[in-house]
């Protein structure tokens, strides 16, 4: 990390404004808490200000005047353009078909992008009890596509998971579509070292971008699997000073607001 | 018709050793103060629902009131693990939980499906996932007209369902607004309800398509204010953000755990007993 620490942003931040410029105008987002709702937040303050947020626990077009601590903030409902029940959500408004992007987070991600949040080690003995699936199973199969984000270390990005709670491209190829499932899938997971992608073929993570400042070598040893490097790899564009000022404002707005900094829990 | 009548005696008469017990919401409206209560009365063998079990559930399972958990994300939101959920499951402490776990979306859809009087709910869901795997409850079946796969689960239908509202009216018709979680379809599933309310007032003064649950749909309705704390009822309270993390070094550890809850709940008579204490134990730390 020493080497990003000499540029004026740190790793978190680049990787939250890497997720954000993925997310276009207009675009409607289910948005899950931590992370993502940083990356969302930050898309609707800058380049995006019309992406439509959606909250799973009801608040469809949130615009919160900070991150929410939870899934179910106040703020959320004060702010959105309607407050729908739960079970409506899921059943008219991702089920139904209307999501453009899901934008997940996770403990842990394998070399074909599924993802764990349900145990470390045996289900039924398990060493690490994690929260579990909450709505990431059904974003990550009804979204148009979807957007995983979280840190790179070995015990993140494993060859395989202990459990599989949400299907990313499942065992590789053409399996997530002969499974039936409708989205297109993680079409890109941002870490703080990059950005994979998955081969249009094997359906394998790949390394396509790099953040400024990392080096490959150092995104070999934070993943758990021979990551295979894209010919073409893009270093990530530097956050431009406007952005991370706004980034650095929302924190700042959070922290006064919840007394910590919001939704990285 | 509701009851109007206090807490302590709807849970005394309505929630019973063995049953199925919801007690809903979705970060906003939790009902903490019936929690409590139901730890004060020593409830045993409960099956605990709930889409989001957080810090009162934590609580519920590590006093033991707690043989099962139906859930599908328990965590302290914002702040990290249920530790003493996590014991359980890790440690069978006090006693093994068994627990039936889901997503989200089978959750929600199993509690429309009970309100609906249906044996099952009925969604696309899980491809992919290995929750079937270890959750003999999810199963799939054949659409009798495409032929297409879809998920089915068992409809929750519990004994009883605890919420919390903002107001109820003096016939006991009862008025929510804000996120509102699953809460109407976990009453409307369930034998038996309790809805806990910030106040009582003669006028709900609800518009037309406002969440308002008929008295007549309810058995009791409790005035107890503040009673979602650390929750909050929005228009009444904001969420004590402090409290949640204050929580998690609370319950890391077992000792630490029980003193909490002997002095904070158990000693104290009812919810507001509970907010005095817990003011004098907030300043001791500070």
């Amino acid at each position: 990390m020493s080497s990003t620490e000499t540029l004026d942003f740190t790793a978190t931040e680049i990787m939250t404004v890497a997720a954000s410029r993925l997310l276009k105008d207009g675009t409607v987002c289910f948005v899950g808490i931590g992370l993502p709702s940083t990356a969302a937040n930050l898309a609707r303050l800058t380049h995006a200000p019309d992406v439509v947020l959606i909250y799973e626990s009801g608040p469809i077009g949130a615009k919160p005047t900070v991150l929410p601590l939870s899934i179910g903030d106040g703020d959320l409902a004060l702010t959105a353009d309607t407050v729908v029940g739960t079970p409506e959500i899921f059943r008219y408004w991702l089920q139904g078909g209307r999501i453009d992007v899901g934008f997940l987070g996770a403990a842990q991600v394998d070399r074909f992008a599924n993802i764990n949040t349900t145990v470390i080690g045996p289900y039924d003995a398990p060493k690490v009890r994690l929260p579990g699936a909450g709505g990431a199973p059904e974003i990550a199969s009804q979204a148009k596509e979807v957007f995983i984000v979280l840190k790179q270390s070995p015990k993140a990005f494993v060859a395989t998971l202990p459990f599989v709670t949400s299907a990313g491209y499942l065992d590789g190829g053409d399996a997530r579509a002969r499974a039936g499932i409708p989205g297109a899938g993680p079409t890109a997971v941002i870490t703080d070292l990059g950005i994979l992608t998955p081969d249009p073929v094997t359906r394998e993570l790949t390394l396509t971008g790099i953040h400024p400042g990392v080096t490959v070598e150092q995104v070999k040893a934070a993943t758990g699997w021979d990551l295979k490097i894209s010919p073409d790899l893009k270093t990530t564009e530097i956050p431009d000073a406007g952005t991370l000022a706004a980034l650095r404002d929302l924190h700042a707005r959070t922290a006064a607001a919840h007394g910590q900094v919001g939704g990285e829990g | 018709m509701a009851k109007i009548t206090p807490l302590r005696e709807a849970v005394a008469s309505l929630v019973h050793d063995g049953d199925t017990v919801a007690l809903e919401g979705f970060t906003h409206l939790i009902p903490h103060a019936a929690g409590h209560e139901i730890i004060r009365q020593g409830r045993r063998d409960l099956t605990l629902v709930r889409m989001t079990p957080d810090l009162i559930y934590d609580q519920l399972i590590g006093m033991g009131c707690a043989a099962k958990l139906i859930f599908s994300w328990g965590g302290n939101p914002g702040v990290g693990s249920l530790h003493r959920f996590r014991d359980a499951v890790e440690q069978s402490w006090p006693h093994r939980l068994e627990i039936e776990e889901h997503s989200h979306a089978g959750m929600a859809n199993a509690y429309v499906a009970g309100a609906s009087n249906l044996p099952f709910a009925l969604l696309r869901g899980y491809t992919g996932s290995d929750l079937p795997k270890v959750n003999p409850n999810i199963r799939f079946i054949e659409c009798p007209f495409t032929g297409e796969k879809l998920a089915a689960i068992p409809s929750v239908r519990p004994d009883v369902t605890v919420i919390h509202a903002q107001k109820a009216d003096r016939r006991g018709n009862v008025l929510l607004w804000g996120i509102l979680g699953v809460q109407k379809e976990a009453v409307l599933a369930a034998k038996r309800s309790i809805v806990t309310v910030e106040e009582i007032v003669d006028d709900l003064e609800a518009p037309p398509n406002a969440c308002v649950l008929p008295s007549w749909a309810l058995s009791a309705v409790c005035p107890v204010p503040g009673g979602a704390y650390p929750s909050y009822a929005q228009g009444y309270s904001e969420r004590d953000n402090r409290f949640y993390k204050a929580w998690d070094p609370i319950a890391r550890s077992r000792d630490s755990f029980q003193a909490w809850m002997q002095r904070h709940v158990l000693d104290t008579d009812d919810f507001a007993g509970f907010r005095r204490v817990l003011a004098e134990s907030m300043k001791e730390a500070a």
